[in-house]
């Protein structure tokens, strides 16, 4: 057959694709009237055995040594066709809703080897820095220089009016500082995760550094007269935002797992296995964090008695960790 | 498919379940750090105009370009991605973002794309996505080997161009499908070349064509019309 006689042909095909790729790619709104609407289906009904076709047209036109053009234009409808067949299209706002309660405490539970190993690097360092500042007054000035140290004591000092703030920061809003934790903190969680694409080099040490940092400032301030404004202030928050660190930890080690112990695939399919999961875990410690700020800004500083917002400490820890432990064990995983 | 002669572009295959070939173009390092550039120049204009508003409402503003901040480095590329296919700076250089087998961007896809963009700055200035795009074949940086994507380039939809009609001549000796596509190619192409070399090119088939540069590419055009249209 000659090319010509092969367009001719099949034109009506191509122009019928042509309308229906037009209308299913586009606007989103007209799409979803057309599927609900019963003369929708009769008219998208005939998409796959159209598709069909012309694929084989594409084969042939290609087997043939067709014009070019032609090839191409083909070709272009096939991609097209391939996009809105193999597409999917569900609604996020369940899946989101089904993610927080269930998906993300499950994908947890199914790491927890790799959650407990994140903790493992933060919490060692942590103690150990822990230990040596608070034993020892000075040993704060090998981890952090004096101007820092002075900060943080001025940040938690009962003549602060305003504790977790330091000097420039006094006579902030509530509202900024929370601004300020989200941006902060996602995106140390979200780097913390990166980090394991350097085969979890960059992890390990954003884990162990900031262990270092929270343990040594932790056991520094533990004296009066800051201990009694510092381990208030910081019990509430810490419940979501350290659990989160651990989280973002955990997913930057299971990428690392994908590219360090590969097993029996190559490191980039290992990699895509494993890639899922950890994104899971990583959005969720986002959402954790997001919390975590809102309790750091408007309840943190506030000035009730520390007795108070122990009990509630405790009350959010509790939350966190029964979360973990019960939530989605029904949902089928 | 048969493919004779050893690849020389980027062009790579992905075979559908329906047994055919779908061709896709990666985009190399350098038009990627254009368009990066094109972004980072929008997003910059986008926060100094929200940060000029939200200066006027005090603390609340200051959160809100914060938030923005935040959203802005970490999310911008993922809400363009996933309702234009490709971030401005992109489209304006004709790339979009796909799965490398050419089905849509899915959104766990575009979230890990972008997020691993830190572990492609590392250390400074995208040093390691650089390193890792031209290590593959697919110009893949770290984010897009861990989400299974690729940007390439869109097609061009230049679909009009027609063999022109011309009393059809046989070839003088017989050619295989490979060699009379390239005739079609030439004369399909040939609006876009200026007269001078279309000449050239068409003088180079000594065995098929003799005479000048006319003559010679007039030949072409008929033994083009015989491929196509027949007697």
């Amino acid at each position: 057959m000659h090319q010509e006689q092969f367009e001719k042909l099949y034109e009506p095909v191509w122009k019928q694709m042509d309308l229906q790729l037009a209308r299913m790619m586009g606007s989103k709104k007209s799409q979803e009237q057309q599927v609900q609407g019963d003369s929708a289906g009769h008219e998208f009904a005939s998409f796959p055995a159209n598709y069909k076709k012309l694929c084989n047209h594409y084969a042939l036109a290609k087997s043939r040594q067709y014009s070019p053009v032609l090839v191409a234009r083909l070709h272009h409808l096939v991609l097209l066709g391939h996009q809105c067949l193999y597409t999917s299209k569900r609604s996020w706002f369940r899946n989101a809703l089904v993610f927080i309660a269930a998906g993300f405490p499950q994908a947890v539970r199914q790491n927890a080897r790799y959650f407990y190993l994140s903790l493992l690097i933060f919490l060692l360092p942590a103690t150990v820095a822990g230990y040596f500042t608070y034993t020892d007054p000075v040993m704060i000035y090998s981890i952090m220089d004096d101007r820092q140290v002075s900060r943080m004591e001025y940040m938690y000092d009962p003549q602060n009016k305003k504790p977790g703030r330091d000097m420039e920061r006094t006579a902030e809003t509530n509202v900024k500082m929370f601004g300020f934790y989200i941006r902060h903190n996602i995106s140390i969680g979200f780097r913390t995760f990166a980090g394991g694409m350097l085969f979890g080099v960059g992890t390990v040490f954003s884990l162990f550094y900031n262990g270092i940092i929270l343990g040594g400032i932790s056991g520094h301030l533990s004296h009066a007269p800051y201990g009694m404004v510092f381990w208030p202030f910081v019990a509430g928050h810490g419940s979501f935002e350290l659990t989160a660190i651990i989280i973002s930890g955990a997913a930057g080690i299971i990428l690392a797992s994908g590219l360090v112990m590969p097993g029996n695939l190559t490191r980039g399919s290992a990699l895509r296995k494993v890639a899922p999961a950890s994104l899971q875990l990583v959005m969720g410690a986002a959402m954790m964090l997001v919390i975590a700020a809102f309790i750091e800004a408007f309840w943190s500083p506030s000035s009730l008695p520390p007795e108070v917002r122990f009990a509630v400490a405790g009350l959010l820890w509790s939350l966190v960790i029964l979360y973990f432990i019960f939530a989605g064990r029904k949902h089928g995983s | 498919m048969n493919t004779p002669c050893p690849q020389l572009d980027t062009t790579f295959r992905y075979e559908t379940p329906e047994g055919i070939e779908l061709e896709l173009r990666p985009a190399g390092p350098v038009v990627r750090g254009f368009a990066w550039g094109i972004d980072f120049g929008i997003r910059a204009i986008a926060y100094l105009l929200l940060s000029g508003v939200a200066s006027l409402l005090g603390g609340v503003g200051t959160s809100i370009t914060l938030i923005f901040l935040f959203l802005v480095e970490w999310f911008y590329p993922v809400i363009f991605e996933m309702y234009k296919r490709a971030t401005p700076g992109k489209s304006i250089l004709g790339l979009e973002v796909m799965q490398a087998d050419g089905s849509p961007l899915c959104w766990s896809s575009s979230l890990l794309r972008n997020l691993l963009r830190a572990a492609d700055f590392f250390p400074f200035f995208y040093c390691s996505g650089f390193i890792s795009m031209i290590l593959n074949n697919r110009f893949q940086r770290l984010g897009d080997l861990a989400a299974d994507t690729v940007v390439v380039f869109k097609e061009s939809r230049n679909w009009s161009t027609k063999v022109p009609k011309f009393p059809p001549q046989p070839v003088p000796l017989p050619l295989s499908l490979r060699e009379q596509r390239f005739i079609l190619d030439f004369v399909e192409r040939a609006e876009f070349l200026s007269v001078e070399r279309r000449g050239e090119l068409a003088e180079l088939l000594l065995f098929l064509t003799t005479g000048s540069h006319k003559q010679a590419e007039l030949a072409l055009l008929a033994y083009a019309n015989w491929f196509v249209r027949g007697r």
